[in-house]
């Protein structure tokens, strides 16, 4: 049978979710918390969601929307243009080619595939903005970011499996 | 239901992963591409940042609004359990304040009666506009804010942004309703000051840390931990005489500053307009003749080779 209009309306919007998702993640790590410290050191929340979705739905994150999610941070960040864009670019990448050895692994295998990543992004990062300005960027508060990224990473991690689960099973 | 066309999909398969493989290293580099663009274009790039951060200004506003009041309520329940010792410390500090308002006075009556024995021509009178802080971006490589209120509402780039205690940073850019103001801790920011007590002349530097450096300071000039830090006003970007911070350590390599104004705190900010067109405008962008009347302002994306 095939499906209705409503029916595939409803599967698009679906399909969409995991770029949406991503894409509020960026505008809400911008949001000023008024907390002590924290701007300086706030968790790259977009990555996490890159590095689920590559994981999990590749084919619900192609590989031009990591370069609109990595763009859209480094236009909000107000850094160079571009880091952003490459770092996420790169993740997606790597992640995509190992997929094989990601796929159903427990959570603190996933986990700490996550922190091995998010080391090799963040220190990309770090050489990127430094080749930039060709200056040494100062690294600890990229340090402090990378150890609060990881250490949050099961919160955003949840809630995607669950978002998953819920709205994702049949598609 | 896909049997009849598998062998189709066997074919299409392998094609397809060349084709996305393509894509993918199209994408990279682009992303280079982009890197290198905005070293060489640094105008283009602010162009597309203004324009972006403009569209997004309307969701960033009503997501930041419920942060802000809850940060508010957290704040008013801090502010009720120090009541009593806040409330003594006020007392004193009004008593304090208000010998210094005789003195103040004093002075005044003093200053404007030597003004008018020397014809003083005085400063412009600031304009202010004030504005939200709607996204505190960056993370470690950039600090910047976003606000929300741009060229609609007369904020140009190059002006201050200020609280009630002090500089929080320029106008890096400013779209049509939010404008990014680049925080003096920034890397790129470089403001000329003076220390109060002294009256050295230095740069105070942004380096991505708490604490922005001092920097160029004439040789054989004495600054000591504690002393106050304000902008001198030379090059006309900022209005003389606005507090920045103290000196927070005197090093052998380094002089840091403590800005008074932590970026945590920032709620609202005012944002200055003093009249003064700074250094930050080329000259290209002054009307080529005086009868253009109606020639406004240029907008804040528009202005080239501002990174200081």
């Amino acid at each position: 049978m095939r499906p209705t209009f409503w029916q595939r309306l409803d599967q698009l919007a679906r399909k969409l979710t995991p770029v949406a998702l991503t894409l509020l993640l960026v505008i809400v790590g911008q949001i000023p918390w008024h907390l002590p410290g924290l701007a300086r050191v706030a968790p790259l929340l977009p990555l996490t969601a890159v590095y689920h979705w590559t994981i999990q739905r590749p084919d619900l994150l192609p590989a031009q929307a990591v370069f609109c999610i990595g763009l859209l941070v480094d236009l909000l960040s107000g850094g160079p243009i571009g880091v952003n864009t490459l770092v996420f670019l790169t993740v997606y990448g790597v992640i995509y080619s190992q997929r094989r050895f990601f796929i159903g692994k427990t959570f603190h295998i996933t986990w700490l595939g996550f922190a091995l990543v998010a080391a090799a992004a963040a220190l990309q990062a770090w050489l990127l903005v430094s080749i930039f300005y060709t200056i040494l960027i100062r690294p600890d508060a990229l340090m402090f970011q990378y150890i609060l990224t990881v250490v949050l990473y099961p919160v955003p991690a949840w809630l995607f499996l669950r978002w998953q689960q819920v709205f994702l099973r049949a598609i | 239901m896909q049997e009849p066309f598998r062998p189709a999909y066997r074919i299409a398969t392998p094609l397809r992963n060349i084709a996305q493989r393509f894509a993918y290293m199209g994408l990279v580099l682009a992303a280079f591409g982009l890197m290198l663009l905005g070293r060489a274009d640094t105008v283009l790039m602010e162009r597309l940042q203004t324009h972006v951060t403009d569209a997004l200004t309307p969701i960033m506003d009503v997501l930041s609004r419920p942060v802000a009041t809850i940060a508010n309520i957290v704040d008013y329940g801090r502010n009720l359990a120090n009541l009593h010792d806040e409330n003594a410390e006020l007392r004193e500090t009004n008593e304090r304040l208000l010998q210094w308002q005789t003195v103040a006075r004093r002075l005044e009556l003093e200053n404007a009666h030597l003004r008018s024995l020397l014809n003083f021509k005085p400063d412009p009178n600031a304009h202010y506009v004030s504005a939200r802080v709607i996204a505190d971006t960056g993370g470690a490589f950039a600090h910047s804010l976003v606000l929300n209120a741009g060229t609609r509402d007369g904020i140009r780039k190059g002006q201050a942004a200020v609280t009630g205690t002090g500089l929080v940073g320029r106008i890096a850019g400013a779209g049509n309703i939010s404008a990014r103001v680049l925080l003096i801790t920034d890397l790129n920011s470089r403001i000329p000051v003076l220390v109060e007590s002294t009256g050295t002349r230095a740069i105070m530097a942004g380096d991505n840390s708490d604490q922005p450096r001092l920097i160029h300071l004439p040789p054989g000039s004495v600054v000591n931990p504690g002393d106050r830090v304000v902008t001198s006003g030379h090059g006309g970007a900022f209005p003389p005489g606005l507090p920045i911070g103290v000196i927070a350590l005197v090093g052998d390599d380094r002089i840091t500053v403590q800005p008074f104004v932590g970026r945590d705190q920032l709620d609202y900010v005012r944002v200055m307009d003093f009249g003064l067109e700074g250094i930050l405008q080329p000259p290209r962008e002054m009307p080529p003749m005086p009868v253009s009347r109606g020639a406004s302002p240029n907008t804040g994306g528009e202005v080239a080779s501002s990174r200081p």
